[in-house]
């Protein structure tokens, strides 16, 4: 099967739909008109722009210049969990927690599938590792974001309950242990629905570009089960750190609570 | 360090960013009585002597610098009873694992109080109910933040009279904060006021 190569022809007329959402959204008041074409905008700008890096990067598999791509995902990566959350730890804690358990779920399970299940050599083809890597990231990103957030803001309106366990000479794991359960939970549900209504409902994003790149429906679906497995590793593994680390934090050595290493609400 | 007038708790040059010098002792079987105006500063004094608020100076239990405690082990031993009691579980019976029953029977509540759903309970069933649950840990220090202030006259005498005995049986101590004169004249010997987060201790 030979590839279908879309010319800008064909781009355009998808965009002059999204032109058209924009349209009624104006009409309808939604408010959200200008959103929408600025995140398509730059979905356009970004898409391309990263199109050309890889285009560079495949023909070269320079370990540094993927080094280099691989952080500035992982930094903007970082910086979409914090800016999601409602309630932030102060200080460094703030981007730290979210990017390092990131960087500790995505960049070890990506390491793992590329030396283990794909066998690419080297491990750190871009083509392989890139794309891999990005998913996962996307993944666990918003795993974590959720996770986190459910943490924060729930700690914060159980406050008064979590405190009469302190004052009750309660451990703080035991002061805590319900929200940090449902936080945990909350993480891992995007990727469990995702998984339960993987090609009944849905044909995940990955399959349906593979597929409409010509790959043989069962390979891509091989890849696709592959990738949803890695990413449930990858959001559970990191949303574990980010509760963990996080939920320590909450309290200090005399196990107080101590909601003063939060900001006060964003946005 | 363990000689009979080492005093049961005693707190030196307590302080806080609201709190200044705060230095006082409490003997065994004493309730030491608080009173101050609204912002005076007597609940933070309560938290951070139970340690839940981050705070500087030394508190001793009996003689022990409260470093040598964990801050659980710490706040079992010296426990707060703030004005509004919280519940976290839906049933009144899993917040302590064994409740002093006959506290609950003079508290005037049946056996079955403890399956008894948490969100059903008034203001003042949850004010006694929360006294029990703190004295199943049985602490040798008790904070009580307004133990009485949604109660009516004559629960207001049994909690009065519960504490004074369990402090005369367990050779315990409280710091008891209440805006009503007369219950502190009931309850305590000494008496101090609370200002601007200073401590005043006053005479007879």
């Amino acid at each position: 099967m030979d590839l279908v190569l879309l010319s800008p022809w064909d781009l355009g007329i998808a965009a002059a739909l999204v032109c058209l959402l924009a349209a009624l959204s104006w009409m309808l008041r939604l408010g959200i008109g200008r959103q929408l074409l600025v995140a398509a905008a730059r979905s356009t700008v970004q898409l391309m722009i990263l199109g050309m890096i890889l285009k560079t990067l495949f023909a070269q598999t320079s370990l540094w210049l993927i080094a280099v791509m691989t952080a500035v995902m992982l930094a903007v990566a970082g910086y979409e969990v914090m800016a999601r959350q409602q309630r932030r730890f102060r200080g460094s804690w703030g981007y730290g927690l979210g990017t390092l358990s990131m960087f500790l779920s995505s960049f070890t399970i990506t390491f793992l599938a590329l030396t283990a299940v794909i066998q690419v050599d080297p491990w750190y083809q871009p083509q392989y590792l890139i794309p891999l890597l990005g998913m996962l990231l996307g993944n666990t990103m918003s795993g974590i974001a959720i996770a986190l957030d459910n943490l924060t803001r729930n700690t914060w309106e159980q406050r008064h309950a979590i405190e009469a366990r302190l004052m009750l000479g309660h451990e703080w794991q035991q002061a805590i242990t319900g929200i940090r359960r449902d936080a945990l939970r909350s993480g891992l549900i995007p990727i469990i629905n995702a998984m339960t209504t993987a090609g009944i409902v849905s044909l995940p994003g990955m399959m349906t570009g593979q597929i409409l790149g010509g790959s043989p429906p069962l390979e891509a679906a091989k890849y696709q089960l592959l990738i949803l497995f890695l990413i449930a590793a990858g959001s559970g593994l990191g949303s574990l750190t980010a509760i963990w680390a996080g939920s320590r934090r909450l309290f200090d050595e005399r196990q107080r609570l101590r909601l003063d290493r939060l900001t006060g609400r964003q946005g | 360090m363990f000689s009979a007038d080492t005093p049961l708790l005693e707190a030196r040059n307590l302080h806080t960013d609201f709190l200044r010098e705060v230095s006082f002792a409490v003997p065994r079987r004493q309730c030491l009585g608080l009173h101050g105006d609204s912002g005076s500063g007597k609940t933070l004094l309560l938290r951070a002597l139970a340690d839940l608020d981050v705070n500087q100076g030394e508190v001793f239990l009996e003689g022990v610098p409260r470093e040598n405690f964990t801050g659980p082990a710490w706040r079992q031993r010296v426990a707060l009873l703030p004005a509004e009691s919280h519940w976290w579980a839906d049933s009144v019976g899993v917040h302590a694992s064994s409740w002093p029953m006959p506290v609950l029977a003079t508290l005037g509540f049946p056996e079955e109080v403890l399956q008894w759903q948490t969100a059903r309970l008034s203001s003042g069933e949850k004010q006694r109910l929360a006294l029990a649950r703190m004295l199943a840990n049985q602490p040798r220090v008790l904070l009580l933040d307004e133990p009485t202030a949604n109660l009516d006259r004559g629960n207001t005498e049994i909690v009065e009279k519960i504490i004074l005995e369990y402090l005369e049986s367990q050779q315990a101590a409280a710091l008891w904060v209440s805006h009503d004169p007369e219950q502190l004249a009931r309850v305590a010997r000494r008496r101090a006021g609370m200002r601007k987060g200073r401590l005043e201790m006053e005479e007879g």
